[in-house]
């Protein structure tokens, strides 16, 4: 350090750098204090048992098993719809509007989705889709709702990957004859499969941890469904059970369990999706 | 054999069509979907704002469905109490995170700090709820004295640790952003690598940090999940940092579920989503803005 500073300038000088560099840690000791508190607190009640039996008031016992097939038949319903709708939207941005009038219209409403809080696409969804549709409160209600939800992640992680195909892909494709579509099809979504895959484990994560939306969409249900039936029929996800047993029953550790689960699930989730990232940035 | 080469040509051409207004469509479905929402927050929320009055939905200070009484100024100054808290919480701290990433951490230390913060950002909000009610709350009633921890208080120092993470990615994008030649120059001129970054590289980035700033608070006024088990649910005025309070969002998901379809006490609660989606899109409106502007800059 420079030798011609005042002391009091020194002393200005250190107490900035330390500002600087608490912040930097104060983020890492968050983290950890929240996930190693979880962990502590929710671990030594997961077991097998918790995981793989229906809840049971006879017996008191608490089980997951419901919320976790509940939990993945909306991943599953809500994937099925977001992803031809979210892929579209990204291929009609990059590939067909070009910065036409509908493309500014179509960017600032993924925009204004992604602000939107999820309780209220949660009323939203209960208004219309419980509501006015009548299909009552249950996994499809409540991917309805998550689609909307999702979609400008999808838009937004798609347009991202698209635009990292090279031009020439598209007019070598087109110079050999091929339509648009079919140069999409065979050309330009094959090389951006790998930012879609992205999008799809950030929006798994979303879904995973969502529960104000589902609240009034999907419900509190707790009994075990096949796929068919959960549509219509109320049921809780991991994350509205999370909910329950912390808010409603005052069961903390099971609500500590699940809350394990769910750090443990959307940790792992963000953490693929960082180095799946990572990995094919490279081998590009 | 040229009748059926101009059949499948035919049939190309109307493949083609189809899938250019597939896309078209999907892309128009945001659009739809903004447009909906819109209109059947507006369409629901009207009647009860129309049957209490305006005036007296926003100023009177009593929200007791018994009674027939529903005003929604404790929410509504809770909400903003809680998002200025968290803001003034939240903000400094993630700013100097975020500088520290952008221009002094060893390439190292920031990777960590990098994916802690987006590890931050995925963690759902019932979590961040439960462990504030079952730590901090207790926390917060031990050092204080109180009968109870829930408390406005509680929720802000939740909020302030969720808006972290958005606020710490935006602001170290725009820092990073900050030309070297302005460094440059400040480090010519005899400032030291501190000085320069608190007194050029802050003041330069300044549009974008605003973005950050306007981004953590959209993020702390909607948010439900995290604060409905710390703030003690009680809608009183937000008086005092101790006192258990209600917002806005808390009383959507709280009361939903127990008010009488069709019954003005739920028109009451439409109600308060409208005036929620209000504020955010004037946030988002105000986002949109610092955004464009940063982008002319950089």
């Amino acid at each position: 350090m420079d030798k011609t500073l005042s002391p009091a300038r020194k002393r200005r000088d250190l107490f900035l750098r330390i500002l600087l560099t608490a912040s930097g840690i104060l983020v890492c000791v968050l983290l950890f204090f929240l996930t190693g508190c979880l962990l502590w607190r929710g671990l030594p009640y997961v077991s097998w048992a918790f995981l793989t039996r229906e809840p049971s008031m006879l017996q008191g016992t608490a089980g997951l098993l419901p919320h976790i097939a509940s939990t993945l038949y909306i991943i599953l319903t809500t994937l099925l719809l977001v992803l031809p709708l979210g892929v579209g939207a990204a291929v009609y941005l990059t590939e067909y509007a070009q910065g036409n009038r509908f493309s500014v219209w179509v960017e600032f409403a993924a925009e204004i989705l992604a602000g939107v809080p999820s309780i209220l696409f949660g009323l939203a969804g209960m208004l219309f889709f419980v509501q006015l549709l009548g299909f009552g409160t249950g996994v499809l209600a409540g991917s309805l709702t998550l689609t909307i939800l999702i979609l400008p992640t999808i838009i937004r992680t798609t347009q991202e990957s698209l635009k990292t195909v090279p031009r020439a892909y598209r007019e070598g494709a087109m110079a050999l004859g091929a339509g648009k579509w079919y140069a999409i099809r065979t050309v330009v979504l094959p090389s951006a499969a790998d930012g879609i895959l992205t999008g799809c484990i950030l929006a798994v994560g979303r879904i995973v941890g969502e529960s104000a939306a589902l609240l009034f969409t999907a419900g509190f249900g707790t009994v075990l469904y096949g796929w068919w039936e959960s549509l219509t029929n109320s049921s809780a996800t991991l994350s509205v059970a999370l909910y329950l047993y912390a808010n409603e029953r005052g069961d903390t550790d099971a609500a500590f369990a699940i809350a394990a689960i769910l750090a443990l699930l959307t940790l792992g989730l963000n953490l693929l999706a960082k180095l799946a990232g990572r990995k094919w940035k490279r081998s590009r | 054999m040229s009748d059926l080469r101009e059949v499948v040509r035919r049939r190309r051409r109307a493949m083609e069509r189809a899938m250019s207004l597939f896309f078209f469509l999907c892309g128009m479905a945001a659009v739809a979907f903004v447009l909906g929402i819109s209109l059947y927050l507006i369409v629901s929320g009207l009647p009860a704002i129309g049957e209490i009055g305006l005036w007296n939905f926003l100023t009177d200070s009593v929200w007791s469905p018994k009674q027939e009484r529903f005003g929604i100024l404790p929410f509504l100054l809770t909400s903003v109490a809680g998002t200025a808290g968290a803001v003034l919480l939240g903000v400094p701290a993630g700013l100097l995170a975020a500088l520290f990433l952008a221009k002094a951490a060893p390439p190292r230390l920031a990777a960590v700090i990098r994916t802690a913060v987006e590890l931050l950002a995925g963690i759902p909000s019932i979590v961040y709820g439960l462990v504030g009610m079952i730590v901090l709350v207790p926390a917060i009633q031990r050092a204080f004295g109180l009968a109870s921890g829930a408390s406005l208080l509680a929720a802000i120092i939740v909020l302030s640790i969720m808006i972290l993470p958005s606020v710490v990615s935006v602001a170290e994008m725009a820092l990073a952003a900050v030309p070297r030649e302005y460094e440059e120059a400040s480090l010519a001129l005899g400032a030291t690598w501190m000085e320069t970054l608190y007194f050029v590289t802050f003041p330069a980035a300044r549009s974008g940090i605003a973005a950050s700033v306007v981004l953590g608070a959209g993020r702390a006024i909607g948010e439900a999940m995290a604060i409905i088990m710390v703030s003690g649910n009680v809608p009183n005025l937000p008086g005092s940092l101790f006192a258990p309070v209600r917002f806005l969002t808390t009383a959507i998901a709280s009361e939903m579920s127990y008010a009488a379809a069709g019954s003005l006490h739920q028109m009451a609660l439409y109600s308060i989503g409208l005036v929620l989606f209000l504020f955010i899109m004037c946030i988002n409106v105000l986002l949109h803005f610092f955004v464009k502007k940063e982008g002319k800059h950089g």
